[in-house]
């Protein structure tokens, strides 16, 4: 800030983005559409902390003493339940929004650390599938590139009904990402703003989900778990209507969660937090008898092994990370200065997936972008990554006195502000206290 | 051969006729009492001929490939969805989402359909001798819908490069969707549609429906058309 500006008070009301908003929208008439999450600052894991062990708790002792990480997934009705090695998944991106190499190196990473990718509202590319131990495969509303062959090739079946980052919404992938091979793919012509419905075409509620997972099993002969994804708007009555319809696993996407492209505002204003969500879901599990018969995986600004461990704490049997994967692919690295700059941004800020024009390659069908982002070395990337969070959610495990991940539980956690305390429901740090029950 | 629902499951069904083996003369199948079962003969994958006698619920020959089903009765929601190829004949009517999101194949509808008939269809031929109901050939990308009765609300609403043949009125179309040209090349396009299934219609007497092509890129002087 310049010496003449050191004194000048600003506005909170009209901060200086909001100025600079109203003022794009005065120029364009047009709202903001942008990719990855909310870019707000809401309740989140970092707002809990671990009690640890104590006279009370015996630790376990870091690097000797086994603590488990493997989880079944999708063993209520599947055949073949799926067995990962950790309980970190990669979630739902689609190819065109992503580019192949970008999938590609996600599967890598993900098998390396014997744990699942997922396809996205694209279909399923060769290359993914190959590269992927477990691919979990999405049936989205808009059925893109859908087809009994890969359905029959994927490991799991997702039913995305919502996402986080736009409970409620589509997606949109605008044409300047429509190469030939998308838009083969999606059986659409190059070039074209290509819309994602809402909602599924050929059903509307959860008796309907009902029948058309009983159709997805027919077809795959009752062998691969049934995943259903919402974004967490009514978490406690979604996963409960999930559960009666029939889901092995509920996946669960709070608001931070990203998306490759919708309107800004609805980034930042539908949905609910994470934290709050995930309290929701497993109260609601519990209620039914369900909680660890119904898989919950929980995504939506997972960055850290720390926030994997409270979300297990809380009651997800595993994780999903989208965002955090992205960046571990380079997604906001500090190179190619200028193609940032081109976008009007800088790395660390850049939300400009939808654009097409990723200065890193992994947000683009841009060949030439593409090309620097190399599948073996990113995927290196991506299993250091899931390495790393693997060993701080073991850390945390066994200064807990965890010998299973899973058996982190809500006792473990305390809560560093009241908004948290409230939507975890456990004790404000130093208190007994949960805002909304009594002591 | 044949199959009685009343003394088999409908997994039993399905599964052998999904898995039929290649060296198998037997290629003509019959199911009896369907009893409104759901999901019947989903995910059909070879040069089969199934016949179905009666009445079924959902996703009747949901993404079917290659197999021809007949069905003697009505069919619930999401008859040929996402159907890959093969035919699908329904000799009653069809409830609503018939050959949702459909790559190809053809689905013939003796009887009517209701609303989204053609939904989001992606390559599939479907001919309704009947009449369709709201919100047909919604957000339709290929193929071909065409209607040998009328069409309610809202016909071929945000439509893509899908072709819309209505021999009947059309209560209003949908947005982006207008009306075209039937010019000698339609003509015949459409009567080699029609011809293939042995249906008897003048192919002149129809009216075609497409995409102006207006909303295909996001401008915000077509807000208003939403």
């Amino acid at each position: 800030m310049s010496d003449n500006k050191k004194n000048l008070k600003g506005f909170s009301t009209f901060s200086h983005d909001t100025i600079a908003e109203i003022q794009r929208s005065a120029r364009e008439g047009i709202y903001q559409i942008r990719g990855l999450g909310a870019k707000r600052k809401v309740p989140n894991f970092d707002d809990l902390v671990f009690l640890g062990a104590s006279a009370s708790r015996y630790p376990l002792e870091g690097y000797r003493e086994k603590c488990n990480t493997s989880v079944v997934i999708g063993d209520r009705y599947a055949k073949k339940p799926i067995t990962l090695d950790i309980p970190i998944t990669i979630a739902g991106m689609s190819f065109g929004a992503l580019g192949a190499n970008a999938k590609d190196a996600l599967g890598r990473g993900a098998s390396a650390m014997g744990t699942s990718t997922t396809t996205g509202d694209g279909g399923m590319t060769q290359e993914e599938r190959k590269s992927s131990k477990y691919l979990i495969y999405q049936l989205l509303p808009s059925r893109y590139g859908m087809n009994p062959d890969d359905l029959r090739k994927a490991d799991a079946i997702e039913v995305v009904v919502g996402q986080g980052a736009k409970p409620g919404g589509g997606g949109m992938l605008l044409g300047q990402k429509i190469n030939e091979r998308v838009a083969m793919m999606r059986n659409l012509p190059e070039g074209i703003d290509q819309r994602s419905a809402c909602r599924h075409p050929d059903w509307t509620g959860p008796d309907d989900l009902e029948i058309k997972i009983q159709e997805l099993r027919e077809i795959t002969n009752w062998e691969k778990p049934i995943y259903v994804k919402v974004g967490a708007a009514r978490a406690y009555y979604d996963t409960a209507l999930a559960v009666k319809a029939g889901a092995d696993v509920v996946v669960l996407d709070g608001m931070q969660g990203g998306t490759a492209a919708t309107q800004d505002v609805f980034i930042e204003h539908v949905g609910i937090p994470t934290l709050g969500a995930l309290r929701e879901a497993v109260d609601s599990l519990k209620e039914l008898n369900m909680h660890r018969k119904v898989q919950l995986i929980v995504s939506g600004g997972i960055r850290s092994g720390a926030d994997v461990a409270k979300a297990m704490a809380m009651g997800a049997d595993a994780v999903s990370i989208g965002s955090a994967a992205m960046i571990a692919l380079n997604c906001n690295a500090d190179m190619y200065p200028e193609d940032y700059e081109k976008l009007g941004t800088a790395a660390g800020y850049c939300h400009h997936c939808h654009t097409g024009k990723c200065p890193v390659g992994v947000a683009t069908q841009d060949p030439e972008l593409e090309k620097r982002l190399e599948p073996e070395l990113a995927g290196k990337r991506v299993k250091n990554y899931l390495a790393t969070l693997t060993l701080e959610l073991q850390t945390l495990a066994r200064a807990n006195g965890k010998s299973d991940v899973r058996n982190l539980e809500p006792e473990d956690l305390a809560a560093l502000t009241v908004e948290a305390a409230a939507m975890a429901r456990v004790p404000l740090a130093g208190t007994n206290w949960i805002p909304g029950h009594e002591l | 051969m044949n199959f009685d629902l009343s003394k088999k499951s409908l997994t039993e069904v399905n599964s052998f006729l999904q898995k039929i083996d290649p060296k198998s003369n037997q290629r003509e199948f019959v199911i009896k009492n369907p009893l409104g079962n759901h999901a019947l003969c989903a995910g059909l994958q070879d040069e089969v001929q199934v016949t179905i006698k009666g009445h079924v619920g959902y996703y009747c020959a949901g993404m079917n490939k290659n197999a021809n089903i007949i069905i003697e009765g009505n069919v619930g929601t999401g008859v040929a969805e996402n159907m890959m190829s093969g035919l699908v004949h329904v000799k009653g009517n069809a409830s609503q989402s018939a050959g949702a999101t459909g790559h190809g194949g053809t689905l013939v509808i003796d009887g009517d359909a209701s609303s989204r008939c053609g939904i989001s269809m992606k390559g599939i031929d479907i001919i309704v001798k009947g009449s369709v109901g709201h919100m047909s050939a919604f957000m339709a990308q290929s193929g071909n819908l065409i209607i040998l009765g009328d069409a309610d609300e809202y016909l071929g609403d945000s439509i893509y490069e899908a072709k819309i043949y209505c021999l009947g009125k059309v209560k209003s179309l949908g947005a982006d969707c207008i009306e075209k040209e039937m010019n000698e090349k339609e003509i015949k396009h459409l009567s080699s549609i029609l011809k293939a299934q042995n249906i008897k219609a003048d192919p002149k007497k129809f009216k075609r429906y497409g995409s102006a092509r207006n909303l295909y890129n996001f401008k915000i002087d077509n807000v208003s058309s939403y």
